[in-house]
């Protein structure tokens, strides 16, 4: 049976990428993580023959509520704080360990994933078990505390890697010195391969956003670049090459192709004006907007084509000093190259 | 407007659930041409469309689309599905055409951000 209010909770609740992402990394690490990676190793025992009463000093100075019990070495039961009330309203605590110990015992390997020793935990909801390694010999203890420590400690690396890396990526054109610092990306782009269209483009925004740069910047890059791609998918013999080089205050863009050329480049820049066929055109392209889109994107562009050779596309996008991919440095000489 | 309220407007339904639909959204544009989005739109807008191919979901990327809404009930195809799952783009089918859904959220006040043609970037 399901309640109203389990009903509506469910409905109402949207879990985000954010949220799902988080559960699964959780999920994951319990899956990933070894018992042994997380569970105490340094563990106090008793053996079974030690009085009740030094069980009782030893969980209060070493401030744990239980221990497990060895006889020459091997594990033989479990001794706890609730063991030892039995012990104290008896009066007996004098007894030897063996007397009040738990000899039913809950134990998970070293080598098994933190999940097992979840599953176990709730299933028999004891607050320890005693960790075996593959000669079922004592190796440490495992509590919940243990297992939200570790997944926590895991979760916090991950997220420390993911920071140094985009602390490293955004400050690439800082740390390295020299008179000019460029980024080259090549891309090769297949004729026909609609289904990967805009990968490249994809690749290179994320890249540029990385590096540091506004999403407005990497936005202009992005569609100037997507458009000249879907031109080398669709009209290209053979298709052709993107190469991007990025440096602190601009972005240039390089498209090429061994053909068919353009035969009138006036026309190919007209809004509109179009040769591709119906079958590109239901794909959403080839309406004869993609160089004029080009053109009105980035701050320079030239075109050169010769039907039967190729065409030759340049682009590209400047920064001022505000969007720029590092702090201003008046100390190097970046100037803008106006030639190919 | 929430992607929330836009999906319960169109009477839209999700089609690739672990998404941000708590996202804020500033406005629409409904266009099958994907080089009229990249030209026309605006950061942080939903795209309507008949169009149902993966290069939709690439021009969303590219462009900064918060999410998708596939008018007349259409289905995109698996592959689509799962580019726009990698993205983190939210898909909705609606079964209503172009016009009505534009109709019912210009109404509802979301506004177009679809800029004109003299405007650049």
């Amino acid at each position: 049976m399901t309640t109203d209010q389990e009903l509506y909770g469910r409905r109402g609740r949207i879990v985000t990428d954010q949220d799902a992402k988080d559960i699964t990394r959780v999920e994951e690490l319990a899956y990933d993580l070894k018992i042994q990676d997380v569970m105490t190793r340094d563990v106090s025992t008793v053996s079974p023959e030690m009085p009740m009463r030094n069980v009782l000093d030893m969980l209060r100075k070493r401030r744990i509520s239980g221990a497990p019990v060895l006889d020459n070495e091997n594990l033989v039961g479990i001794i706890s704080m609730e063991d030892l009330v039995r012990a104290m309203s008896m009066n007996d605590l004098n007894a030897p360990v063996a007397k009040y110990m738990t000899t039913n015992l809950i134990t998970v390997f070293g080598f098994d994933s933190l999940i097992k020793a979840l599953e176990k935990l709730i299933q028999v909801n004891v607050g320890r078990l005693p960790v075996l390694d593959e000669n079922n010999k004592l190796v440490g203890m495992i509590t919940k505390g243990d297992i939200t420590r570790g997944i926590l400690i895991a979760i916090q690396k991950d997220y420390q890697e993911e920071e140094v890396r985009r602390y490293r990526a955004s400050h690439l054109f800082e740390d390295i010195k020299s008179d000019r610092t460029t980024l080259v990306m090549r891309y090769h782009i297949k004729k026909g391969d609609f289904i990967n269209g805009g990968n490249a483009s994809s690749n290179i925004k994320r890249a540029l956003v990385r590096l540091g740069a506004s999403p407005q910047i990497a936005r202009r890059c992005g569609i100037a670049i997507y458009e000249a791609e879907m031109n080398l998918i669709i009209h290209t013999n053979n298709g052709g090459r993107i190469k991007v080089e990025i440096e602190p205050q601009k972005i240039t863009m390089l498209v090429t192709d061994d053909g068919p050329g353009i035969e009138n480049i006036e026309n190919a820049m007209k809004p509109g004006y179009s040769t591709a066929t119906n079958t590109v055109r239901e794909m959403g392209f080839g309406a004869g907007m993609g160089l004029f889109n080009i053109k009105r994107i980035v701050d320079n562009m030239e075109l050169t084509s010769a039907p039967g050779l190729g065409t030759r596309l340049w682009m590209s996008i400047i920064m001022e000093d505000d969007e720029s991919l590092r702090e201003a440095d008046s100390s190097t000489d970046i100037q803008g190259e106006t030639t190919q | 407007m929430k992607l929330d309220d836009v999906i319960r407007l169109v009477e839209g339904q999700v089609l690739n659930s672990k998404s941000n639909l708590d996202w804020e959204i500033r406005g629409a544009c409904g266009a099958d041409l994907m080089s009229d989005v990249l030209a026309a739109i605006q950061p942080d807008a939903i795209l309507l469309t008949g169009l149902c191919n993966p290069q939709v979901v690439r021009t969303a990327q590219i462009a900064d689309v918060r999410a998708i809404i596939f008018v007349r009930g259409k289905r995109p195809s698996s592959e689509t599905i799962e580019l726009a799952k990698e993205e983190g783009i939210p898909l909705i089918s609606s079964p209503y055409g172009m016009f009505e859904l534009c109709g019912r959220l210009y109404q509802a006040g979301l506004p177009s951000l679809e800029c004109n043609l003299d405007c650049a970037g």
